[in-house]
């Protein structure tokens, strides 16, 4: 059924106003290839998929497909090309069946116009039991876990006759073990002649499944390699200079604890208990990590914490005062600093200046602030060091802190959370949609602030900043505290905890089975692989260029 | 480019190179149909993208080619700097990118502004045209000699808005210079409750909240500052200070009402506040129908003269109207930019208006801060009640507001509730209200044309696209460039 299909990008340069999103790039998708890009956020991945797409217009450059030159005026082009697309968010009706979801758009229909579901049913069926993706057609998508809903999405792509599948960051909203089994779905497509344009930043991934890595920076192809680099190398490539990936960090001395939570329960509106039952605490000088998929209550609990839900039960004690109960204020002036996960949303204004964000919880206090008159000078002189000190690449102070990009929009919420005395520091997500180069730099901040002496505890979905920062980790699943476990544990249990798993029973089950995709390279940044080394950066860009 | 090679960047001048861009890009503004030639000059000079048609376009006026060589450099020096690719630019916005002079001016949003008002009297003269008699005269014979028609056309709408000039500027026939500018003065006078007012809806907006109650609010201020300056009977100069403390209680209080059950039951302001305007309105018939208020021996609904110890005195003596309360607009103005940026309490209005999840998170209380903000937008908009009462009418009647509460929200839009913004705004529709009567008795136009006028600003002002497209300011739309369209060019060469 799958044609094979050889897709070529080439010069593509795309711009918005004065700024050059994509500038000259090059790839060649071989068939049945997995072809990775890698780059940071912002590095124009995304764009440069969405022009491949049909959902930009290049504004030079052409794709050729079989070395033929197409031109996409929308994604109904891209589809009927062969070229399949799975975004980072889904594009589901979560209240329609599998089979009316992967219909949508292009219905076949009976005489006199009544829907036709058989015929996508058992389309839907055959490509399930030949990948081995067990997908109901009749179940209704918000039934799914998120994996599965995935596998939707690449099963609608696939009814299509997709031979290209371009799968957009597809990890970030998975745990470790559907990670691993979407890498399978991936080799299996593959084996079937469907080639994959895999777009990620987590080099893990990229190396266990890629045929070739095409590293993109600032817009520019900047170099390719092949699954055989290490992350170290491919990491130094993303940013343009050598990175350290493993954080130096000196072994934690807990002092006395100092914050405590006892069988915290947060109901919902909906009478939905998404904190349930939760003790546990921090020592001072001390990191704990809460691990867990997203939607597990780990928002609900930092919020507790910080007094923005209503319906709290339980005890939260901070050097021996009660937190529950108590108003943002009053929390934030126990000396709590806070990092919402969602720094758009929870952490910045967008439209007010840095200097102005930089004092957001601060402005009412002195030197800030005398009565209700503010001093934009002692704000400014702020901004201007906390700049400095936290390295925020801003044109100006005066600037929207919108207009910063997100690794800096994370410093500047960083800045201003770490830049008064605390009791207690919490960061959600604390590099969500960061820059692997500023990534270091905060958790290097991160580590600074736990040997102060200051309890830490951080909240990440992603299991490798859980595993470099954590000196115990916490697991969260479906509200409920799974357990403690010290840090050290290895990625496939905090995978079975994140499941659900009691911490005994992951480790029971780790000895069953082995993971056969990943558990020979558990800790990033240890491959030994040093012999393919990726091709500098220039030289293999102008071969590349000159096909025709 | 270069950059691979180059070391980090140095953290000292991290704009560096994008500071240069935007001092060139000022020379190119409104030039995007270069880019095109631009990327392929930029094309050109790599070695891996010449390609035998990277000279595809066809060739560009010596002037274009100038420009693209302009544009060439600068975004070879200004796309490398540091972080060059802002995190919208994967969301599928087209972001602004870093913006020059030049369209700061024509794109942001007080040009709108301008231009609005500009487009809607253009449309207002063409209206005030159609309803000419020598126009339709003209229009009879329109193909024989256009020019009559056409001159008619501007002789009718040019004839109305110098009357409208005269009528709130400067008449040159007034007597003496007291009698010339008069109709200032009786603009400054109407324009008072419209600032007043206006800075009122602005503030609310700033903080989030669309606040329609002004009319409301002024006319709550207006029974209270009214009864204290007839009622009572007090020293002069204390007397005026109640009045004026009565009015802008009773303002802070009607709006504050709205931002308690907002912030308490969740209720929507708006409808709130339309719903008080009615209580408001309907209150005040009923009262003026009480022995308390019904001016005694009198069967309308008026209420007895304030004293004149409660009325503002008036600023340039009896012949005109124009009376302290515009005096204390101006400081209002002051008192409220200063509130809005350079006080706490701005500072938690601005950022529950922009971002109430942010503000929330870093402890400011959003409930309290919608209470706080819809009292001292009553208060402000109480301040008109009373400049109506105490200033201008020196009675009370149901009319006590006029549209002044309704016009406020106009200004406000027109000020992009900026204090200043508002302010003139408020001076611009004060001279249209004070300009029409005038120049209904000189042209005979009528003076709703007036009320189109301001309608028609809205209207603009809701639609910048519109206004840009109209006057040529939008960026102009690249010309699409897809794969296939070059391949057509790159085999039919230069040939076609």
């Amino acid at each position: 059924m799958v044609r094979v299909l050889k897709l070529e990008l080439k010069g593509i340069t795309k711009r918005f106003g004065s700024l050059l999103a994509n500038d000259h790039i090059d790839v060649v998708v071989e068939p049945g290839q997995i072809h990775c890009l890698l780059g940071e956020n912002g590095a124009g991945k995304s764009t440069l998929m969405n022009v491949l797409y049909g959902l930009y217009e290049p504004t030079d450059g052409e794709i050729l497909i079989d070395d033929e030159p197409v031109s996409f005026r929308g994604p109904g082009d891209a589809m009927a090309a062969g070229i399949g697309m799975v975004h980072q968010h889904f594009m589901l009706v979560p209240v329609f069946t599998v089979a009316e979801n992967v219909a949508l758009g292009a219905e076949s229909t009976k005489a006199g116009g009544f829907l036709n579901l058989e015929d996508t049913r058992r389309k839907i069926q055959e490509i399930s039991d030949r990948y081995g993706f067990d997908v109901d057609p009749d179940a209704l998508v918000e039934d799914l876990p998120v994996g599965v809903q995935q596998r939707v999405e690449i099963i609608k792509a696939l009814v299509r006759d997709a031979r290209v599948l371009i799968l957009d960051e597809p990890t970030a909203v998975l745990t470790p073990q559907e990670t691993d089994e979407l890498l399978d779905i991936m080799r299996q497509l593959k084996g079937g002649g469907t080639s994959i344009v895999f777009i990620s930043h987590k080099l893990r991934e990229v190396k266990a499944v890629s045929d070739i890595i095409t590293v993109i920076r600032r817009g520019q192809v900047v170099g390719s390699a092949d699954s055989g680099a290490s992350t170290t190398e491919l990491a130094s490539m993303m940013v343009g200079r050598a990175v350290n990936l493993t954080l130096d960090k000196a072994p934690a001395q807990p002092q006395e604890t100092t914050f405590e939570v006892k069988d915290l329960t947060v109901v919902a509106p909906n009478g939905h208990h998404t904190v349930d039952g939760i003790s546990f605490s921090i020592a001072r000088g001390e990191i704990l990590a809460v691990a867990g998929v997203q939607g597990n209550g780990q928002t609900e609990l930092t919020e507790a914490i910080l007094g923005l839900q209503e319906r709290v039960s339980g005890s939260i004690l901070l050097d021996g005062k009660e937190l529950v109960g108590r108003s943002v204020k009053d929390v934030l002036d126990a000396g709590v600093g806070f990092v919402p996960e969602d720094r758009k949303v929870d952490g910045l204004v967008g439209t007010f200046s840095v200097a102005e964000n930089l004092v957001l919880d601060l402005y009412d206090k002195a030197p800030f602030a005398r009565g209700i008159s503010m001093s934009p000078a002692k704000v400014l002189e702020n901004a201007n060091s906390r700049i400095g000190e936290f390295d925020v690449r801003t044109p100006s102070a005066a600037a929207a802190a919108g207009t910063l990009s997100g690794g800096n929009q994370q410093k500047v919420v960083m800045a201003r959370e770490l830049s008064r005395p605390l009791r207690l520091f919490i960061a959600s997500q604390p590099t969500r949609g960061v820059d692997v180069g500023s990534i270091e730099f905060l958790h290097r901040r991160i580590v600074a602030e736990r040997d102060t002496g200051t309890p830490v505890m951080i909240v990440s979905t992603e299991l490798d900043e859980v595993m470099e920062l954590a000196d115990r980790i916490a697991v969260l699943y479906k509200g409920k505290l799974v357990g403690i476990v010290p840090a050290g544990t290895g990625r496939d249990v905090l995978g079975l905890m994140m499941a659900g798993l009691s911490p005994d029973e992951a480790h029971a089950d780790k000895l069953h089975h082995r993971d056969p995709a990943l558990g020979n390279d558990p800790v990033p940044g240890n491959s030994p692989a040093l012999g393919n080394s990726p091709t500098p950066t220039s030289a293999s860009r102008a071969e590349g260029g000159d096909h025709d | 480019m270069t950059d691979q090679t180059q070391p980090h960047h140095p953290d000292g001048n991290p704009s560096g190179p994008d500071a240069d861009k935007h001092e060139a890009d000022k020379h190119d503004t409104d030039k995007h149909h270069t880019d095109k030639h631009a990327a392929d000059k930029h094309d050109a000079g790599r070695p891996h993208t010449d390609k035998p048609h990277a000279d595809r376009h066809h060739a560009p006026k010596p002037a274009d080619e100038e420009t693209a060589a302009v544009v060439s450099l600068d975004t070879a020096g200004g796309a490398m700097g540091p972080s060059a690719v802002p995190a919208t630019a994967q969301s599928g916005k087209i972001p602004g990118g870093p913006e020059t002079l030049v369209r700061r001016i024509f794109t942001g949003s007080g040009t709108v502004s301008v231009l609005a008002v500009l487009l809607a009297l253009i449309l207002g003269g063409l209206l005030i045209a159609l309803t000419d008699k020598q126009v339709g005269a003209t229009a009879s014979y329109l193909l024989a000699r256009p020019t009559d028609f056409l001159s008619a056309v501007w002789n009718a709408a040019t004839r109305s808005y110098v009357a409208l000039f005269q009528g709130s500027v400067f008449n040159p026939r007034g007597g003496g210079i007291g009698g010339q500018f008069a109709p200032l003065m009786e603009t400054l006078t109407i324009a008072t409750p419209l600032i007043t007012a206006g800075l009122g809806v602005a503030l609310a907006f700033r903080a989030g909240l669309f606040n329609i109650g002004a009319q409301g609010q002024i006319i709550i201020a207006g029974i209270l500052a009214a009864w204290t300056g007839f009622a009572l009977h007090l020293p002069v100069g204390l007397h005026l200070l109640l009045v004026l403390v009565a009015g802008i209680i009773g303002g802070a209080f009607w709006g504050g009402l709205v931002g308690y059950l907002k912030a308490r039951t969740g209720a929507h302001e708006v409808i709130l506040t339309i719903m008080f305007n009615y209580i408001a309105l309907y209150l005040l018939r009923y009262l003026l129908n009480t022995p308390a208020f019904r001016r005694p021996g009198e069967s309308n609904p008026i209420s007895p003269i304030l004293d004149p110890s409660a009325v503002y005195p008036q600023i340039f003596g009896s012949q005109y109207r124009l009376h302290l309360g515009f005096l204390l607009a101006i400081a209002i103005t002051v008192f409220v930019w200063w509130l809005l940026n350079r006080s706490t309490v701005g500072f938690e209005f601005r950022a529950v208006g922009a971002n109430p999840k942010a503000a929330q998170t870093a402890g400011i209380n959003v409930s309290r801060s919608t209470i706080l903000v819809m009292a001292i937008a009553g208060a402000l908009a109480g301040l008109s009640g009373v400049a109506q009462v105490a200033g201008t009418e020196k009675v009370l009647t149901d009319g006590v507001a006029a549209t002044y509460g309704f016009d406020a929200i106009t200004v406000a839009l027109l000020g992009r509730s900026t204090p200043w913004g508002t302010f003139a705004a408020g001076l611009l529709f004060g001279a249209f209200r004070a300009g029409a009567v005038q120049m209904q008795i000189q042209t005979g136009t009528p003076i709703d044309i007036v009320l189109v006028v301001q309608s028609l600003i809205v209207l603009f002002i809701a639609a910048p696209p519109l206004v840009r497209a109209v006057f040529g300011l939008n960026p102009r739309r690249k010309k699409p460039v897809t794969a296939g369209k070059s391949k057509t060019a790159a085999t039919t060469g230069g040939a076609a």
